[in-house]
C-alpha cells in the first residue's frame, strides 16, 4: 500500500517559515496535485516527501512507515524534475536503467523494464541517444521513463511541464494522464498552473503562503470554494469579485452593487446569508460564465441588467466582455453573435444560482 | 546641366567607393597595430629563441662549426642523460597524479561544508600556490636540514632515527616530489572546486533518489561531468611540472650526485655553469616533444569541452 | 524523529534504513577533520618560516624544540632590513615587477581587444599561438636568450647581461600570454550590443576600449594584473641565469644565493628574508583573493 500521510509538516529556513503546518492524507494510487502561486510552499512540501529537504517539524509517512529521517534512496520513490535532470553523459537507456543498476537488478530484468517503460512512453527509438540530442518533450518523457522503470511506491513531479512551450504542454498533460491510467501509482504533482491541476488531478490541494487553503476534487474546488483565494485561483478567466452591500428590504435580501444596480439573492440562499445583512466588506463572487447576454426566456435566479461595455475580446467560440462595477473589473462571457461593442451599452444577464458571497475580512466564502 | 549632374554622380560614386575601402582597411589595420606588440614579443622573444635553440643544439662545444645531431648522439651515450629523462618523467607523472587526487578529494571536502565557511578554508588551502616557489622551497630545505630538521625532531620522539631527506638519493627524490605536490595541489583543488560547483545540484538529487550512495554519486555524476577539467588541469600541470626548475635547484641542486637532476636544472648546469651552450640547448630541447604532445591533447580537450550538454 | 504522532497502529520505520541526519552529521565531521589535516599540511612550511624568523641563531643551533620560540626576537628583521643589500633586492624586485605589470597590461589588453572583437586576417591563428606560447617554458628559452644577449652586446654594444632592467624585457614573455588569454575571455563575454551602442554614440575603437571595455571587464583586468605581478615577483630562473652582481639581483635569487655564505647557513635570516620576500604576493592575495581565483579559473573555463 502506498498511501502518503503528512501530519503538521513544517519547514523553516532560518527565520522564514516556508511550510507552516500541512496535514494531508493521500490515498493509494491517487493522483494528487499541489497547486498555488510561487512561494506558497508546494515545491518545498514535495521535496520534503522526497527527502531532499529536511523536515523542520511534523511527520511524513509513506506506506505507513514514517520516513522523516530516511534518505531518499530508501524511500522507494521516483521524481521527475522541472529541468529533467538527465545524466548528460549517459544515453537514454543508461539514464533509465541507472537506478536499477545501483540496486544490482539482473541485466535481463533491467532490459525488460526499460523496454516496457519505453513502449508506454513511445520512446523506444531513442534508447541509444544522448540527452543533448533530444527535444524538450522527449527529454521529459525520458525523465518519466526513468521514474516508471523503478516501479516505486510514489511518483513525485516537480513542475515538469513548466519548461515546455504552450502547445507541447497540453500534449504532455494528456500523456501524463494516460501514463497514470496505465501505471496506477500514487502520484504527487506540483504545478503553478491551475489548468494542469484541474485536468490531471483526482484531488487538488490549493496552497498559499505555506498553508493548505482547500483540498477537494476539481469540481468541488471549482463550484464550492471555501476561501476567496481558492475561488479566485481556480478557473480561467478568474471569478469576478464585486464589492456589495447586503440589504434587507421588504422581506427580501438584495445585494447592492452600486447606486444603480442591485441584485436579488436567490431564495435558496436567503436563509444562509440573512444573518450577514449590513455587514461591511462583503464581496459577490460570480464566475464569468454566469454573466451572459440576456436571452428571451428567464430562469429563476437570473437577473438582467444594463451595462456599458469597456473592452471586448473575441475568443472565437465566445466573446469576453469587460466592464466596471464599483471600481471592480468584471468579466462576462457572451455568445459571439450577441452584439457587443466597446463603449456601447448592452443588456447582460447574471445567473445567481451559482453565486458566492465572501467576507473580505476573513477571506472565507459564506 | 546634364553633364554637370553626370560628373557629380561620378565623383560621388567614386568617392564613396574609396571611402568605404578606406574604412574597411582602417579596422583591420588598427586591429593589426593593436596586436603588433604581442606579435613582436612572441616573435622575437619566444618563437625566434625556440628556433635558435634548435640551431644552437646542432653546433659543437665552442660553437665554431655545425655538427648536426652530433651533440644529441653524445648525450644519448651518457648515463646522466638517461637518468635525467627518467627522473623528469618520474617526478612529473608521480607529482601530477598525487596532485590530482589530493585536489579532487579536498575539493569535495570544501564543497561539502556550508557555503559561508568555504571561503576561508579555500583561502587557507591556496596559500602554497601563492608563495613564490623559491621561497617556499627554502622553507622545505630548512625543514629537511640534515642536522636541524624539524621533521626529524618529531620522528625522534617516536624512536625513528633521522631521515636523510636530501642526502640520500631515494629520499631526495621523495622530497622533490613532495614539495612539488605541496606547491601544486592547491591549484588542482581550486580548478576542481570550480568544476564541481558547475555540476547541477538536481543531478545529485536525481541520483540520490535513484539510489546512489555518496561515493556512487561522485563516481557516476561528478567524475564524468568534471572529465574535461580534470584532463585539462592535469595536462597543464604535467607541462609545468616537467619543466620545473626552482624546486630542484633550491632543494637539492640536482643532488645527491645527479639523483634529482631534471631537464631544466641539468640544462642550466651544463649550459650556463659549465658554459657548454650547445649541450645545454640540446638538453632543454628534449622537453619539447613531450610538451608538444601534452599541448595537443589540451587543445583537443578545450575544443571538446563546449559540446557537452 | 517522532513517530508516535502518526495514527496508532502504523508501524515505525524499519531499522534497516540509514539515518539521513546521522549521515549528514558524520559527513560534516569527516569533512572538517580532513580539511584541518590538509590545512596543517599546506600551512606548516610558511608557519615554520615565521617561527624560525623570530629565533636568534643561538636558539637555532641550540637545537631545542624547533616548533616553539623560546626567546622571540626581532633581530633577524632588524638586521635584514637594516643592511642595504636586502633592501636593494627588494627594490629591484619591486621596480621590475611594477614595470612588467605595466608593459604586460599594455600589450595584453590591446591585443586581447583586437583578437576578441576585431576579426582580422590570422586572428584565430594568433589566438591559438598565444595559448601555445604559454606552454613554452622558460626552461627552454633561457639558453638561446643567453646567446642572444651576447649577440646584442657584440653588435650594438648594449650590455643586457647582469642588469636587472633586462628582466623587464623578458618577463613579459611569461605573463603576456596568460594575461591576454584571460582578457580575451572577459572581452568576448561582453555583449556585442555594447560596442554597437558605442559606435552609434560616435566612439572610435580606442574610446570603445578605454571607456567601455576596460571598465566592464575590470575584474579580468585586476586578475591579469595580479597574475603578472605574482609571476614577475616569483621568477627565479631568468634572474639566476642573467644577473650575477649582488646589486643587480632580485629577491628570489638574492635570498637563495647571498644569504648562504659558504657553508654557514644563517637560517634565522634566511627564513626572515624568505618570509618578507613572500609577503607582497601573500598580502595581495589576502585582500584580492577572489580576483586571484577568478584569474586562475578563467584560464581554463573561459578558454
Amino acid at each position: 500500500m502506498a498511501q502518503v500521510t503528512l501530519r503538521k509538516v513544517v519547514k523553516k529556513y532560518d527565520e522564514v517559515m516556508a511550510v507552516r503546518g500541512v496535514d494531508l492524507d493521500i490515498a493509494d494510487k491517487e493522483f494528487i496535485v499541489l497547486v498555488g502561486p510561487s512561494g506558497c510552499g508546494k515545491s518545498t512540501t514535495l521535496r520534503m516527501i522526497a527527502g531532499l529537504e529536511e523536515i523542520s517539524g511534523g511527520d511524513i509517512a509513506i506506506g505507513g512507515d514514517v520516513v522523516n529521517d530516511v534518505p531518499p534512496k530508501d524511500r522507494d520513490i521516483a521524481m521527475v524534475f522541472q529541468n529533467y535532470a538527465l545524466y548528460p553523459h549517459m544515453n537514454v537507456y543508461e539514464n533509465m536503467s541507472f537506478g536499477l543498476k545501483l540496486k544490482r537488478t539482473p541485466r535481463n530484468e533491467i532490459e525488460r523494464r526499460v523496454k516496457q517503460a519505453a513502449q508506454i512512453l513511445d520512446i523506444t527509438e531513442l534508447l541509444d541517444r544522448k540527452p543533448k540530442q533530444l527535444s524538450g518533450g522527449q527529454r521529459q518523457r525520458v525523465a518519466m521513463g526513468r521514474a516508471i522503470v523503478r516501479d516505486p511506491k510514489v511518483f513525485l513531479f516537480d513542475e515538469p511541464l513548466s519548461n515546455l512551450d504552450a502547445k507541447l504542454r497540453v500534449q504532455m498533460r494528456t500523456e501524463i494522464k494516460k501514463v497514470h491510467q496505465k501505471v496506477r501509482t500514487t502520484t504527487v504533482y506540483v504545478t503553478h498552473d491551475q489548468v494542469e491541476a484541474m485536468t490531471l488531478a483526482d484531488r487538488v490541494v490549493v496552497m498559499n503562503a505555506g498553508l493548505i487553503e482547500q483540498v477537494g476534487s476539481p469540481n468541488d474546488l471549482y463550484h464550492s470554494p471555501i476561501t476567496k483565494f481558492v475561488a479566485g485561483f481556480i478557473g480561467s478567466p478568474a471569478m469576478n469579485f464585486i464589492p456589495c452591500q447586503l440589504e434587507q428590504a421588504a422581506g427580501a435580501l438584495r445585494m447592492r452593487l452600486n447606486d444603480k444596480l442591485s441584485l436579488p439573492v436567490p431564495a435558496s440562499r436567503s436563509a444562509r446569508y440573512s444573518s450577514f445583512a449590513g455587514k461591511p466588506n462583503l464581496v459577490l463572487g460570480l464566475r464569468p460564465e454566469h454573466i451572459t447576454e440576456a436571452r428571451p426566456h428567464v430562469e429563476p435566479d437570473q437577473h438582467d441588467f444594463d451595462m456599458t461595455i469597456e473592452v471586448v475580446e473575441p475568443m472565437g467560440m465566445e466573446t469576453l466582455v469587460y466592464f466596471t462595477i464599483s471600481g471592480a473589473e468584471v468579466c462576462g462571457r457572451v455568445n459571439p453573435n450577441a452584439s457587443a461593442a466597446a463603449g456601447q451599452a448592452m443588456k447582460l444577464r447574471a445567473d445567481l444560482s451559482n453565486m458566492h458571497l465572501i467576507d473580505d475580512t476573513t477571506g472565507k466564502v459564506l | 546641366m546634364a553633364d554637370i549632374a553626370a560628373r557629380n554622380a561620378a565623383v560621388v560614386g567614386g568617392e564613396a567607393r574609396t571611402g568605404l575601402h578606406k574604412l574597411m582597411q582602417r579596422k583591420s589595420t588598427i586591429a593589426f597595430l593593436m596586436a603588433l606588440p604581442l606579435i613582436l614579443l612572441i616573435g622575437i622573444l619566444v618563437a625566434y629563441p625556440a628556433g635558435y635553440a634548435i640551431y644552437l643544439a646542432m653546433l659543437n662545444k665552442s660553437m665554431t662549426k655545425f655538427v648536426g645531431l652530433g651533440t644529441f648522439e653524445f648525450l644519448f651515450k651518457r648515463q646522466v642523460f638517461w637518468d635525467v629523462v627518467y627522473q623528469s618523467c618520474l617526478f612529473a607523472i608521480t607529482a601530477v597524479i598525487f596532485k590530482a587526487i589530493i585536489g579532487f578529494v579536498v575539493a569535495h571536502f570544501v564543497h561539502n561544508i556550508p557555503t559561508k565557511g568555504q571561503r576561508k578554508w579555500r583561502g587557507m588551502l591556496l596559500v602554497p600556490w601563492v608563495i613564490p616557489p623559491a621561497m617556499s622551497t627554502l622553507a622545505w630545505l630548512w625543514l629537511f636540514d640534515p642536522s636541524y630538521s624539524a621533521f626529524n625532531w618529531i620522528l625522534a620522539h617516536f624512536g625513528i632515527s633521522g631521515i636523510p631527506w636530501t642526502g640520500e638519493a631515494g629520499w631526495a627524490r621523495f622530497a622533490v616530489i613532495l614539495v612539488n605536490i605541496w606547491a601544486g595541489a592547491p591549484f588542482f583543488m581550486i580548478m576542481y572546486l570550480a568544476a564541481l560547483k558547475s555540476v547541477p545540484e538536481q543531478l545529485h538529487e536525481a541520483a540520490a533518489i535513484d539510489g546512489a550512495a555518496w561515493w556512487q554519486r561522485i563516481w557516476y555524476v561528478n567524475l564524468p561531468m568534471m572529465r574535461n577539467i580534470i584532463a585539462i588541469t592535469a595536462l597543464f600541470s604535467l607541462i609545468v611540472t616537467f619543466a620545473n626548475f626552482d624546486i630542484v635547484r633550491v632543494l637539492t641542486s640536482g643532488g645527491p650526485l645527479t639523483a634529482t637532476q631534471i631537464f631544466a636544472t641539468w640544462a642550466f648546469k651544463v649550459g650556463i655553469e659549465s658554459g657548454d651552450i650547445p649541450q645545454g640547448a640540446a638538453v632543454s630541447l628534449f622537453m619539447a616533444p613531450i610538451l608538444a604532445v601534452a599541448a595537443a591533447f589540451i587543445l583537443r580537450n578545450i575544443s571538446r569541452r563546449g559540446s557537452e550538454v | 524523529m517522532a513517530n508516535a504522532s502518526i495514527a496508532a497502529g502504523a508501524p515505525t520505520r524499519p531499522v534497516k534504513y540509514r539515518s539521513m541526519s546521522r549521515d549528514r552529521r558524520w559527513a560534516m565531521r569527516w569533512s572538517y577533520f580532513f580539511l584541518v589535516l590538509f590545512v596543517v599540511f599546506f600551512l606548516t612550511p610558511p608557519i615554520y618560516m615565521f617561527i624560525t624568523s623570530l629565533k636568534s641563531s643561538g636558539e637555532i643551533s641550540a637545537a631545542k624544540n624547533p616548533w616553539w620560540v623560546y626567546a622571540p626576537t626581532l633581530s633577524n628583521y632588524e638586521e635584514l632590513l637594516g643592511q642595504n643589500q636586502y633592501l636593494v633586492f627588494f627594490r629591484n624586485s619591486a621596480i621590475v615587477s611594477v614595470c612588467v605589470v605595466a608593459v604586460t597590461m599594455l600589450i595584453s589588453v590591446t591585443a586581447a581587444f583586437a583578437l576578441a572583437r576585431m576579426k582580422f586576417w590570422g586572428s584565430a591563428t594568433l589566438a591559438t599561438g598565444v595559448f601555445l606560447t604559454y606552454l613554452v617554458p622558460d626552461t627552454l628559452l633561457f639558453i638561446p636568450l643567453f646567446k642572444m644577449f651576447a649577440f646584442v652586446r657584440d653588435t650594438t654594444g648594449i650590455e643586457l647581461m647582469n642588469h636587472w632592467w633586462t628582466l623587464i624585457i623578458i618577463y613579459p614573455t611569461l605573463s603576456v600570454p596568460f594575461a591576454t588569454w584571460i582578457m580575451i575571455g572577459y572581452f568576448a563575454s561582453i555583449p556585442k550590443e555594447l560596442d554597437e551602442a558605442a559606435l552609434i554614440d560616435g566612439a572610435t575603437w580606442m574610446q570603445t576600449l578605454t571607456k567601455i571595455f576596460i571598465p566592464v571587464a575590470m575584474p579580468g583586468i585586476i586578475a591579469a594584473t595580479i597574475f603578472s605581478f605574482t609571476v614577475s615577483w616569483a621568477q627565479f630562473l631568468y634572474p639566476l641565469a642573467f644577473t650575477t652582481s649582488i646589486d643587480q639581483l632580485v629577491l628570489p635569487v638574492g635570498i637563495v644565493t647571498s644569504l648562504i655564505k659558504g657553508d654557514v647557513f644563517n637560517w634565522g635570516q634566511i627564513m626572515t628574508g624568505a618570509l618578507l620576500g613572500a609577503a607582497p604576493p601573500l598580502i595581495i592575495y589576502a585582500f584580492l583573493m577572489d580576483y586571484y581565483i577568478a584569474g586562475l579559473t578563467a584560464g581554463a573555463t573561459k578558454g
